[in-house]
């Protein structure tokens, strides 16, 4: 017998990572057009490994394998694993990141719905400890040809010199150890477009662009992108104004790096992130507050993955500690 | 009168689907084949029976008194013989059976002598009382009694009249306030009365337009403290807590009542109900039921109270892929297990239901923590984390999360792209916690129960050995000449001797026990064996005879 609501909405899981897929488009186009096409194939290799994967590790939990394929979840998971390893990784080193978000991450904590941290965050981290050379090999963006890249991801010889360069993040950090070296200075290579890394920096707009849609879908809300963008615009801009010479403006570290992937595909991920409006907003400034330290006085050039799982771990304190005001309970918070 | 209006959080705006059965008059049903007429009226109270089978009844003749305070009378619906009264299944989700009155009907109709009631000439206490006999409920919801409701009188700012029928496919108040507008506010200006209220607010969701219009030009005719109020179309805004939200902004949280706020809030088929009570002098005895969903004719028709669902549906012509009936509106309503369940004051509306217009929900899918359904919640719950901690049996954490300010009203299962059945984790929880409250209860009266039988038998054992104690000393004290009155020689020997050592005295005492025990013994011998005839103790003589050879028998096969 069925118990009320007798309607639903038609909404399902499929539905949500659909329209994170469907996000994602303006940014890959961007992507394969401007910066490498290879990523095309990366996306390719990713996706058919994270459906395998899944689909090995629910046949040893002894689960359903269709509906769990079919929700599109690994699909996501995999494309966004892409979206932040640098596109000229071999093949084996992108099927390795997937593997580990979704065996390692993903089902080995339970599965769809069950995993404290964010997959792709975690592959990503994982990946730059055990590789870090392979993980900073970026190539300038438009400058190789397909087959080049082509030969990068699937050949086993890698001829990188002159081929690979520096992230902007990474040769403004590299560059400012220079005895009087200016972020003007640096950035005035050639390696720089208008803002940022030359190429890169339209990844921005587009990943905001399919935010937007997220935004207007109905699939995220407001609070996290705009807490991460306005933290991490606040602090940026606070070191900036200080001392322009040394810290980056707020534009450059908003256009560099996984900002804005973060903001809107990243940090949204209902699964590991924080769940009350006021503990989204938390968790959001967090990673931005976090990532910019890391950015900027950390190691490693891009600091957003670390970032997000500090801030997971936090996410059940914040979470308890936020709870909204039940209906009729005025003044007192509802716990 | 009213400034502007206030929100709630949350809320579902599904497919309203009230075109349907909204277009066409309220029907007067024809009279039934037979009446099942239940005793209890609400969850809270049963009402005792005043008629036998075989008793002939009038339409609106008391055949249930109401007990207790929240009791409230019960009537024949219509003229006609009382066949049984027996157990019939009653409109409840567990389709359990409850005390119930069955009418076969003489096709006359014929009224009870009906004198309206003029509470403006009695104590405000009688005419509460005149409502409660005449058997005023609530229609809207839970069914609380109208009495009740209407407290002590004062302290109440606003009354509210609850039009918004917020629940998809329910059409029966948008029918009743578009027809009998001008009754639905005369109740209402008794109830402003009997409750001391200043200001009526009666709020119905813009999506009746019509319904608005009629209630307006009626109340135009009232006065200025009457407003008629648009809400937005946003389920459940007809929720009462809700509704008086969105009207007044007062937050009424779980366990507080409207009154303790100043406001209280009567459905517009109540406030019918108890026009046509004081005006009339007509018990409650009908109400309007909206048929609807998967059917030929679907409409709004005035049901007696009793009538069985199946002999309703008749008039609205199921459709052949009918599957089930809901019975209430699709977002809190039931799933009817029996049709013999009859129309109470609270069934506003039968939906017949098919797959194809109701479909069965897709597979559950693992929740993930996207907070539609916060979004949704009405009662700004985290519905997911009550989902978690149900899950994991952890009653302690839901209730700490609020789980006793949920409404059930359904928006969180609605929403869910999961499809995971909220509501019923809800339940379920909910279930849990009482039965171990209730478990709890049952075994700290246990405990007391056995601690105090601990307690007894201590006592007992003390009072015991006192008492002991006490005949030992008084036989002490008794014993010289106890002695001598015991047994012939040996207490003569014993009296002999005056320095009786204590030894000596205690065997005097054995000896005299002993005589009593050989007199007592005597005087006790069975008698029954001694008139015995010739032939029974031959008879006893043979049984024993063969006990002894059986005996014998027995002990030969043990090896």
């Amino acid at each position: 017998m069925l118990n009320s609501p007798y309607i639903r909405k038609p909404a399902s899981v499929q539905g949500v990572m659909l329209a994170v897929l469907v996000a994602l488009t303006p940014a890959i186009a961007v992507y394969a057009s401007q910066i490498a096409a290879v990523v095309l194939v990366n996306l390719a290799i990713a996706t058919a490994t994270a459906m395998a994967g899944e689909a090995f590790v629910l046949k040893l939990r002894g689960r359903p394998i269709a509906p769990a394929l079919s929700d599109l979840s690994a699909v996501v998971t995999a494309w966004l694993v892409v979206l932040c390893f640098p596109p000229i990784l071999p093949w084996w080193a992108t099927m390795l990141g997937v593997l580990i978000a979704i065996v390692a991450v993903k089902h080995l904590y339970g599965g769809l719905g069950q995993n404290p941290f964010n997959p792709a965050m975690v592959a990503y981290c994982a990946m730059i400890v055990a590789f870090p050379a392979l993980m900073s090999q970026w190539p300038p963006a438009g400058q190789l040809d397909f087959q080049t890249q082509l030969g990068l991801v699937l050949g086993g010889v890698r001829e990188l010199d002159g081929v690979a360069s520096a992230t902007a993040l990474d040769a403004v950090k590299t560059g400012l150890r220079a005895a009087g070296a200016t972020v003007d200075a640096i950035m005035s290579a050639g390696s720089f477009g208008v803002i940022a890394g030359r190429g890169w920096e339209w990844l921005a707009p587009a990943y905001a662009a399919g935010g937007a849609y997220l935004l207007a879908c109905g699939v995220i809300t407001w609070h996290m992108p705009a807490a991460f963008l306005a933290a991490l615009t606040v602090v940026s801009g606070a070191f900036w104004l200080a001392n322009p010479g040394q810290f980056a403006s707020p534009l450059f570290h908003l256009a560099s790096g996984g900002a804005m992937l973060g903001a809107f595909f990243i940090v949204t991920d209902p699964v590991s992130g924080a769940t009350t409006p006021r503990g989204k907003l938390i968790f959001a400034a967090g990673v931005a507050l976090v990532a910019y330290i890391i950015r900027v006085f950390g190691a490693f050039p891009e600091g957003i993955a670390f970032a997000v799982l500090l801030m997971n771990i936090c996410v059940p304190l914040i979470d308890m500690n936020t709870q909204p005001r039940v209906f009729g309970y005025r003044g007192d918070k509802a716990r | 009168m009213i400034s502007r209006l206030f929100n709630f959080r949350g809320g579902v705006k599904p497919e309203s689907h009230k075109t349907e059965s909204s277009g066409t008059p309220i029907d007067q049903a024809p009279l039934p084949k037979r009446l099942v007429i239940p005793l209890r009226q609400s969850i809270r109270s049963t009402a005792r029976c005043l008629v036998e089978p075989g008793q002939k009844v009038l339409k609106g003749e008391h055949i249930g008194q109401g007990e207790g305070s929240l009791g409230t009378g019960v009537h024949a619906s219509t003229s006609g013989t009382v066949v049984e009264i027996a157990p019939y299944p009653m409109a409840h989700a567990s389709g359990l059976e409850t005390l119930s009155v069955v009418i076969a009907p003489d096709g006359e109709d014929r009224w009870i002598d009906r004198v309206p009631f003029d509470y403006r000439k009695v104590s405000r206490e009688e005419a509460l009382g005149w409502l409660r006999s005449c058997g005023i409920h609530g229609m809207g919801g839970a069914g609380f009694p109208t009495h009740v409701k209407l407290g002590s009188g004062t302290g109440i700012d606003t009354l509210v009249i609850n039009g918004a029928e917020c629940e998809p496919w329910i059409t029966c108040d948008d029918r009743l306030m578009r027809e009998r507008a001008a009754g639905v506010l005369s109740g209402a200006m008794i109830l402003r009365e009997l409750i001391g209220a200043r200001r009526v607010l009666v709020g119905i969701e813009d999506n009746k337009p019509d319904a608005i219009e009629r209630m307006r030009a009626a109340a135009s005719t009232i006065g200025d403290d009457v407003a008629v109020v648009a809400v937005p179309t946003l389920y459940p805004a007809g929720g009462e807590k809700q509704l008086i939200r969105v009207l007044t902004g007062i937050e009424i949280p779980q366990g507080k009542f409207g009154t303790d706020f100043g406001v209280q809030c009567f459905n517009v088929g109540t406030a019918h109900a108890v026009h046509r009570a004081i005006h009339f002098g007509e018990p409650l005895l009908s109400r309007i039921v909206t048929l609807t969903g998967n059917v030929a004719h679907p409409g709004n028709h005035e049901v007696l109270l009793g009538t069985q669902v199946a002999e309703l549906l008749a008039l609205a012509g199921p459709k052949a892929d009918t599957d089930r009936y809901i019975m209430g509106g699709p977002m809190m309503g039931i799933e009817l297990q029996s049709l013999g369940v009859p129309v109470t004051a609270t069934t506003n509306c039968i939906i017949a239901a098919s797959p194809t217009l109701f479909p069965p929900p897709p597979p559950e899918q693992p929740c993930i923590r996207c907070g539609e359904c916060a979004r949704a919640c009405p009662a700004d719950l985290q519905p997911f984390e009550l989902y978690w901690f149900s899950r994991a049996k952890n009653f302690g954490k839901a209730q700490e999360y609020h789980l006793f300010d949920c409404i059930e009203c359904g928006c969180c299962a609605y929403v869910c792209p999961s499809h995971i059945p909220l509501v019923d984790y809800f339940r379920f929880s909910k279930g849990e916690i009482w039965a171990r409250e209730r478990e709890r209860t049952a075994s700290d009266q246990a405990r007391a129960r056995f601690e105090f039988r601990n307690f007894r038998q201590e006592r007992e054992k003390a009072e015991k050995a006192a008492k002991l104690a006490a005949k030992a000393a008084e036989t002490r004290a008794k014993l010289p000449e106890a002695a001598a009155t015991a047994a012939g020689t040996a207490a003569a020997a014993v009296a002999a001797e005056p320095a009786a050592s204590p030894e000596d005295l205690k065997k005097a005492l054995v000896a005299a026990a002993l005589a009593r025990a050989k007199q007592q013994k005597a005087a006790v011998t069975p008698k029954n064996t001694d008139s015995l005839s010739a032939e029974t103790q031959a008879e006893i003589a043979a049984i024993d005879a063969r006990r002894e050879k059986r005996n014998t028998q027995d002990a030969d096969k043990t090896p």
